[in-house]
């Protein structure tokens, strides 16, 4: 039959699908019935504030954890059935740091080479592969306690793929760097994707950074997907463009705008009020005409294209900022600080 | 299998890197005992009345070498929990290998470690003086592996159901200080008040200490058989314990 080879490629081109997938912690909903597919090749992004619930699905994912419910497969695995064929066939980041501090850069990757069942003559050879990708080879036989957070992060980065994964997951790989280290991680994950066709899933809340690395991203929050596609097709969908005034009485000024029919949406920031409209050029002096009206002090304006995070804003309704989180989130976080005290 | 067993060789290396790295850590450890040995051993050489020959120091190097044992199995049994505190538990968790491998792996790693302190304490006695009749190195080593895994099982245990390093002191406290005081490591038995008696049949160190003491210096307490038939049995049930603690940690 032709038709099976077909089919069997059609399967295999998916590194990951779930269906349903959800994760209750008590009455908490942290993963809700989420259905994803990531095509293989992706660099896929999973954006959403604290709490929303990307480290319970990536935990899934990589069978750290259980589901509650619905099914997952990862490489063409089912996570609770296949378990060790989707260990074997993925690499793993974790948010948190994950070495043993008291060993050095190389034994930590031995150790992993060994965990993994790198044939032994190989092993010498990646390790010198992975650790020169993220820049550490004069590190190598130094002890990690020794290391600043972002050496760390690289050498997490290049333990995750010593033993030639399909699939590497990373959590927050950015978090708390400085934005030179982040620079260079995104460049070393981009480089991975392209030289190696690795699939790689990523989560952050860093929205230009997902914005210009992602292939394709969701956007989750309070444990649901709220919208997928590529970054261009979420801000095309959104269309027209952002109006940004930076004035004394924000709230004021969201609100009187709110009220007229061009426009979509006005969200406040800070001191800032983003309204998005058609034909930005030609509102803003509509915009300023009112806003003058009501005799709001207007410090400046900017004309720009909708960013995700705009998107953000429009399918959630607040930025991605945890200051702002909604008091639904808020408690989600306590709950989370609870939960790590118990 | 193979797979498998690599693992438990990875995790077994990693114990011995760790332990000898920590030169503190290595000496500190060696330091309580050895007081006990040269404290307690010349100054209470005369405080009871063996039921054996030899003096007080030879009685109770066997019972530091329990103590040594336990204290350094325990020790790296409750490791575990470090482990999830720094994160790198999570490493071992996800990684392609059984539950089991890895309790296995730990296991061993730190009965090697607990057993290489138990010999320096006893270079130590035979400088102090003591005068050891071994029979069989072979059994001597054998019975020294078997008490250690017995107690880095029991500390992986402890680990697994706890949830952070605060509970450690009352572990300490309550539970490892008393089955080394129970376990006649300091007196003999035989002329202990019925209630220490009777309580100290109920620890394992006791069996530990005692037969120890056999191979050691020809003296125990309680008879050999016993003793390794305790020893052996504790061992496999606290092992499998550990196995089956170990799994049920979700993270
Ligand atoms: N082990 C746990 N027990 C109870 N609640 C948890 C646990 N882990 C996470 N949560 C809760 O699940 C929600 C999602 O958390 P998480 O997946 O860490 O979110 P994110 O990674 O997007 O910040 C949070 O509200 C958090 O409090
Ligand atoms: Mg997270």
């Amino acid at each position: 039959m032709v038709l099976k080879p077909i089919i069997v490629y059609f399967v295999m081109t998916k590194a990951i699908e779930t269906r349903e997938l959800s994760k209750n912690y008590k009455e908490l909903k942290a993963v809700d019935k989420v259905s994803l597919v990531v095509e293989k090749g992706t660099i896929f992004g999973l954006l959403g504030p604290n709490g929303a619930g990307k480290t319970t699905l990536i935990s899934m994912l990589v069978t750290m954890r259980k589901p509650s419910g619905g099914s997952a497969k990862v490489n063409g695995f089912d996570v609770e059935k296949e378990a060790g064929n989707v260990r074997k066939s993925i690499g793993i980041v974790f948010q948190d740091q994950s070495l043993d501090d008291e060993l050095t850069a190389k034994e930590n990757l031995e150790m992993h080479a060994a965990m993994y069942s790198v044939p032994k003559a190989e092993r010498g050879k990646r390790i010198k592969a992975m650790i020169k990708l993220v820049g550490l080879k004069e590190q190598l036989g130094k002890e990690v306690k020794t290391f600043s957070g972002g050496m760390k992060r690289r050498l997490e980065i290049a333990r995750g793929l010593v033993h030639h994964p399909k699939i590497l997951f990373l959590d927050e790989p950015t978090i708390g760097l400085d934005p030179q280290t982040r620079a260079s991680i995104w460049d070393y994950i981009k480089k991975l994707n392209k030289e190696k066709g690795i699939t790689i899933i990523l989560t952050t809340h860093y929205m230009d950074e997902a914005d210009s690395v992602c292939g394709k991203i969701a956007i989750v929050d309070q444990g649901k997907i709220i919208a997928s596609g590529s970054p261009r097709q979420l801000k095309n969908e959104l269309g027209g463009d952002v109006v940004s005034i930076e004035c004394r009485n924000s709230e004021k000024c969201r609100k009187q705008l709110e009220k007229f029919e061009w426009v979509k949406e006005a969200v406040k920031h800070n001191g800032t009020v983003n309204i998005r409209v058609e034909k930005g050029e030609e509102k803003i002096p509509k915009i300023l005409a009112i806003v003058n009206k009501q005799g709001i002090k207007v410090e400046s304006v900017s004309l720009r294209k909708p960013s995700l995070d705009d998107v953000f804003i429009h399918y959630t309704g607040r930025t991605i900022r945890e200051q702002e989180a909604s008091p639904g989130a808020a408690m989600r976080l306590r709950i989370k600080a609870w939960g790590h005290k118990r | 299998m193979n797979r498998e067993i690599e693992a438990i060789y990875a995790l077994w290396k990693r114990e011995l890197i760790r332990f000898f790295r920590a030169k503190s850590r290595v000496i500190g450890s060696l330091g309580m005992p050895f007081f006990f040995l040269a404290i307690l051993g010349t100054g209470l050489s005369n405080a009871f009345i063996l039921p054996m020959e030899g003096n007080y120091l030879e009685f109770i190097t066997p019972g530091i070498i329990g103590m040594v044992l336990m204290f350094g199995s325990m020790f790296s049994g409750i490791v575990v929990l470090m482990d999830r505190q720094f994160g790198f538990l999570k490493e071992t968790l996800v990684a392609p290998v059984s539950r089991a491998s890895i309790v296995i792996g730990k296991a061993l790693g730190g009965a090697t470690t607990a057993m290489f302190q138990g010999i320096i304490i006893m270079l130590i006695a035979f400088f102090l003086g003591v005068n050891f009749q071994i029979g069989s190195v072979l059994l001597l080593l054998l019975f020294m592996f078997m008490v250690s895994v017995m107690f880095v099982s029991l500390g992986i245990t402890i680990a697994s159901k706890m949830e952070d390093m605060h509970g450690f002191q009352i572990i300490t406290n309550f539970l490892i200080m008393p089955l080394f005081f129970l376990s006649g490591a300091l007196f003999p038995l035989s002329t202990a008040p019925e209630i220490l008696r009777v309580a100290s049949m109920f620890d394992p160190l006791t069996y530990g200490v005692n037969g120890l003491r056999h191979i050691l210096i020809g003296y125990s307490d309680i008879p050999f058989t016993t003793c390794f038939a305790v020893i052996s049995a504790f061992t496999v049930v606290f092992i499998a314990i550990a196995i089956w603690s170990f799994n049920r940690i979700e993270e």
